[in-house]
C-alpha cells in the first residue's frame, strides 16, 4: 500500500521581482542572472505569511480531491521552516485551515517534499490515516542577504501541495543524506545568551554554488539511474520528470546526461526562482493545470539540496 | 593519447571547438566558460581519467586543470 495523488494545488505572493528590478538594488543584470540560472522573475512575500501560502495551496488541492480539512488524518510541512522558530508550519497551517489530525514538519531543505512522501507512505502502510496532506512552503526572501547577488537572486516565495489517499501509485522511492553542512547552509539567528562564547554566524543563507551544482547534477543522475535500473522501466516510458528548479544549469546538464528524451522535463523555475522544498509540489500543480498530465503517465520527481540530501520517486499519475 | 589531447577532446566536445585549437596556456576566460562551466569541465574529466578533482578558485588555464588532474 503506498498512495494516490488526489489533488495538487500551489499558492505565490502577488509581489513579483524581475532580475531587472533586482539590478536596481545589486551589481547585477538581467543577462548575468538568466545566462547562469535560467531565472527571469521570483515571487517574494510583502504582506503575506508562509502560512497563507501554505493554507490556500491546500485549500485548492483540498478542493480539487474533493476532501474536507476534517477528513484529513496527517499533515507533513516540508520546510525549512515557517512563521515561527517553534511551533511548526503544520501546525499554523492546521489551524488556518481547520484541521484536527496530527501535523508536522520536515527539515530536509529542498528534497523535503520527497522526504514527506516517504513518510506518507509509513502512515498510509500503518493505516493510520485515509488522506495525508502534504504542504510544502518557503518564505526565503526573509533569509537571504539582500546584498549578497550570488545568492538572493536565485531563490523566491511559494507554496505547493498536494491531498494523498490510499492507492498504488508510489512505484520506487530512494533517499539520501550525505551530512555535509558547509556548502549550503543558513544559521539561526543569534540570541541574547550572557554565555554563549562563539559569535554566530548572520542567520543568512551562505552557498558554494560550485559544490552545490557538482553534487546536484551526480545526485540527480544517480537517482535516475538507480531507479530506472531497479524498476526496468525504460527512459522512453517516463513521461515527466519534474527536477527540483534550483538552476537551469543543473538542470540541462542533467539532461544532457540521462537517457530520458529531452523534452520530458518540466520546468517553472524561469517564473518561480528556487523555492526549496514547494518547488516539487509547485511545478507538478503548474502541470496539472496545464494539462499535461494524463492518466497512466509515468513520472519522475527529484529534489535534492541542503545537507546534502537527495530523493528520488517513481510515481504513476493516477487521480 | 596524451593527457592534453584527452582533455582538448572533452573542452573541444564540451564548447564545439575544432580539435588543434587549443594550449596549455590558453585561460577558460578565453574560452568564455564561467564558473558552473568549470565545474561540468571537472566532472568530464573525473570521469575520463578516473581521479577526484578538488575545485580550486585558482583555475585559470587549461594547464591549471592538467596540473590538477595529475595531483590526483
Amino acid at each position: 500500500m503506498s498512495f494516490r495523488i488526489l489533488g495538487t494545488g500551489s499558492a505565490l505572493p502577488q509581489c513579483v521581482k524581475t532580475n531587472d528590478d533586482l539590478a536596481q538594488i545589486l551589481d547585477t543584470s538581467d543577462q548575468w542572472i538568466r545566462t547562469r540560472t535560467g531565472i527571469c522573475r521570483r515571487h517574494v512575500m510583502t504582506t503575506e505569511t508562509v502560512t497563507d501560502l501554505a493554507a490556500e495551496a491546500s485549500r485548492k488541492a483540498l478542493e480539487q480531491a474533493g476532501i474536507v480539512p476534517e477528513e484529513l488524518g496527517w499533515i507533513l510541512c516540508p520546510t525549512v521552516g515557517g512563521d515561527y522558530i517553534t511551533p511548526g508550519l503544520s501546525a499554523t497551517l492546521q489551524a488556518a485551515l481547520g484541521a484536527h489530525c496530527p501535523a508536522m514538519d520536515i527539515n530536509a531543505a529542498c528534497s523535503g517534499f520527497l522526504f514527506a512522501l516517504d513518510a506518507a507512505e509509513g502512515i498510509f502502510a500503518r493505516k493510520k490515516a485515509r488522506y495525508v496532506l502534504i504542504a510544502a512552503a518557503e518564505g526565503l526572501s526573509r533569509i537571504m542577504d539582500w546584498e549578497d547577488r550570488s545568492t538572493c537572486v536565485l531563490f523566491g516565495d511559494g507554496a505547493g501541495a498536494v491531498v494523498l489517499g490510499e492507492g498504488e501509485s508510489l512505484l520506487s522511492l530512494h533517499l539520501e543524506t550525505k551530512g555535509c553542512p558547509e556548502p549550503l547552509h543558513g544559521c539561526f539567528p543569534g540570541g541574547n545568551s550572557p554565555w554563549l562564547s562563539v559569535k554566530p554566524e548572520n542567520h543568512f543563507v551562505h552557498m558554494d554554488g560550485q559544490e552545490v551544482y557538482k553534487f546536484a547534477v551526480s545526485t540527480i543522475c544517480s537517482g535516475i539511474e538507480t531507479i530506472l535500473q531497479e524498476t526496468g522501466v525504460s527512459p522512453e516510458e517516463i513521461r515527466h520528470v519534474i527536477l527540483h528548479q534550483a538552476n537551469l544549469r543543473i538542470i540541462d546538464a542533467a539532461r544532457k546526461k540521462l537517457p530520458i528524451p529531452g523534452d520530458r522535463y518540466r520546468l517553472c523555475i524561469q517564473e518561480t526562482g528556487n523555492l526549496s522544498a514547494a518547488s516539487i509540489p509547485v511545478l507538478l500543480d503548474f502541470c496539472r493545470r496545464d494539462q499535461l498530465l494524463k492518466p497512466g503517465d509515468l513520472m519522475i520527481l527529484c529534489g535534492f539540496g541542503a545537507g546534502f540530501t537527495s530523493g528520488t520517486a517513481l510515481v504513476r499519475w493516477e487521480p | 593519447m596524451t593527457d592534453l589531447e584527452r582533455l582538448e577532446k572533452i573542452i573541444c566536445e564540451y564548447k564545439e571547438l575544432e580539435p588543434g585549437t587549443l594550449t596549455p596556456e590558453t585561460t577558460f576566460q578565453e574560452l568564455e566558460l564561467d564558473s558552473l562551466d568549470l565545474v561540468d569541465m571537472t566532472m568530464a574529466c573525473e570521469d575520463e581519467f578516473g581521479v577526484s578533482i578538488e575545485l580550486d578558485d585558482n583555475l585559470k588555464t587549461i594547464a591549471d586543470l592538467l596540473d590538477l588532474i595529475r595531483k590526483d
